[in-house]
């Protein structure tokens, strides 16, 4: 042990505290984030960079507005901002008030522990578990020989003649609830927790009914880390594509599933209307998370 | 109060049918392939496929690079960061962050027009190159969560004191960060690794977009033509999720719970 004592000096001059020496050697320091910022400019802020100025350009390298124009312009593109963002809003919006509501009662529903741990178990699950196999999962329950499509027409209800196909916009928006509600549920139940049992009293002290309680307590603490999430969720499906096209091809007119088709042939025959497309999406999920760092600091205040 | 337990299990139950009739539905479903009688046909076709057994070996190793890669880019960053730039912590939490809002299928674009076979860095040029890119789209989409596990475990402990006490004994920093401060962040770094293994093993739209033999792809292509097969499929996917999420649970129970314990 006596080679460590700092008195050696071999051992003094090898390395010495970093402060010491901070005069003469200041680029070193940032050596230590050097790699993470060659890593993060290279391979998320240059490859988008470069989308977005090219969505700016036309095929001469002049600079121009008209991709951006004809975002608008093109029937085809404009139907599918709109199809996804109806998507992507109802998913968002119904998941979250089933979330809320499933929050709601394991925390203060007065149901055993269990109850809560598994659930939450279980969300951290299926919030991950997208892509691919939800489609197959889906297709196997709702799908024309799915267990709840035979099952129902055993008992006389055939959902396919009434009109449901599991294959449109709405089919897919029960499926991206499979991970948009969990999701809900693991954000929101922070929230809810935070709700002090003494804010329930001291309202009932004061002589309000439940409703009151609600209305002027609940709702106002809770609205804006649930606003906050329904846009991390509609950020969350506005994106995603893996689920849609497993389920429906090529045939479902979304945005990820178009821009899929131009990267990979080139369908719209303007490469560089497929920044803008690309572009485009930048926009809509950039806003949404502004939006929801801006709820999310105001919810903030009232969690600590 | 009783009328309020009732809608509470009421509530639950509903959320819950939800959510367990489809993987009932699937798991019968993958159970049906032989007519009239119930049968893990489906199962032994799948495990015996040699297509499955390539694109899930080729999607396991990508998902050990990108975990590799990930601790290589985080832990020595998050630890620099929380010890000598504290300042810059609000940038790198801003650029980890920025997966999450740029859509991977915009991720990946970007990659193939900046990257293509007549660039100055042609990754597209070779398979390696390929595979190359593949594992660090996954560590680039990985990033918000890895950043996030070690961020946390790095919380947990005392970064100055260990290092100060390292650097006494003479220790440098790359013997400081492998051997004093990632044995003590390894629970969170392996809870943020279990993650990165979930999402990576079945990714879809980069290993497709980029033309890797990857399981993702491997997945759509049978569920685009077969019947049984893919639900068998999609119930082993929900396994590994699973069994990833578990993982998670049973280290966060060893993972220490309060930061900078006084003295």
């Amino acid at each position: 042990m006596t080679q460590a004592s700092i008195s050696d000096p071999a051992i003094a001059a090898r390395s010495a505290p970093p402060d010491a020496t901070r005069g003469f050697r200041l680029p070193t320091h940032w050596l230590g984030v050097a790699p993470f910022f060659i890593f993060a400019l290279m391979f998320l802020i240059l490859p988008t960079l470069y989308l977005v100025i090219g969505a700016f350009q036309n095929d001469q390298g002049e600079y121009t507005l008209d991709n951006i124009r004809q975002l608008f312009l093109d029937a085809s593109i404009r139907d599918a901002y709109w199809v996804s963002i109806k998507i992507s809003f109802w998913s968002a919006t119904i998941g979250a008030f089933i979330g809320l509501a499933m929050a709601i009662a394991i925390v203060r529903g007065g149901l055993p522990s269990w109850v809560r741990s598994s659930t939450m178990t279980f969300s951290g699950v299926a919030s991950n578990f997208a892509g691919v196999p939800l489609a197959f999962a889906f297709l196997a329950t709702l799908g024309r020989l799915g267990l709840v499509t035979v099952l129902l027409r055993g008992i006389g209800i055939d959902i396919y003649a009434l009109g449901f196909n599991v294959l449109t916009s709405w089919g897919l928006i029960i499926v991206y609830l499979f991970f948009q509600i969990p999701l809900m549920i693991v954000i929101i139940t922070p929230a809810i927790d935070g709700l002090k049992r003494e804010w329930g009293e001291a309202a009932a002290t004061l002589g309000a009914t439940t409703w009151q309680y609600w209305r002027m307590v609940v709702i106002p603490v809770l609205w804006p880390s649930f606003l906050g999430t329904v846009i991390l969720l509609f950020a969350n499906s506005f994106g995603a594509i893996a689920t849609a096209y497993a389920f429906t091809g090529s045939s479902l007119n979304i945005v990820p599933i178009k821009l899929y088709a131009q990267i990979r042939g080139d369908v719209l025959h303007n490469p560089h209307l497929g920044y803008a497309l690309a572009f485009g999406m930048i926009v809509v999920t950039g806003l949404a998370n502004i939006f929801y760092i801006w709820f999310r600091t105001r919810s903030e205040r009232w969690l600590k | 109060m009783k009328t309020s337990r009732f809608w509470a299990w009421l509530v639950f139950a509903v959320g819950a049918a939800y959510f367990f009739i489809p993987l009932i539905a699937t798991f019968e479903f993958s159970l049906r392939m032989r007519r009239g009688e119930y049968s893990f046909d489906a199962y032994r076709v799948v495990l015996g496929d040699s297509r499955f057994q390539e694109t899930f070996g080729y999607s396991v190793t990508v998902a050990v690079f990108t975990i590799l890669l990930g601790v290589f880019l985080v832990v020595p960053t998050a630890y620099w960061i929380r010890l000598r730039m504290p300042h810059l912590r609000p940038i790198v939490e801003f650029i980890t962050l920025l997966p999450l809002v740029i859509p991977a299928i915009v991720i990946v674009f970007g990659y193939i027009r900046m990257y293509g076979s007549n660039s100055p860095l042609p990754f597209l040029g070779s398979a390696r190159g390929t595979d190359a890119l593949l594992v660090i789209g996954y560590a680039t989409l990985a990033l918000p969560y890895m950043y996030r596990a070690v961020d946390t475990g790095l919380r947990t402990i005392d970064v100055r004191t260990l290092t100060e006490a390292a650097q006494i004994l003479g220790a440098g920093w790359a013997t400081i960060i492998a051997r004093v401060i990632l044995p003590n962040v390894l629970i969170a770094v392996l809870s943020g690794a279990f993650l990165t293994f979930a999402i990576v093993i079945g990714e879809f739209t980069l290993a497709s977009l980029l033309n890797r033999p990857a399981f993702g792809p491997y997945l759509q292509n049978i569920g685009a033509n077969r019947a049984y097969e893919p639900a068998a499929l999609a119930v082993i996917a929900f396994a590994i999720t699973w069994g990833c999420m578990s993982v998670i649970q049973i280290l966060a129970r060893f993972a220490p719970k309060s930061a900078n314990r006084p003295n």
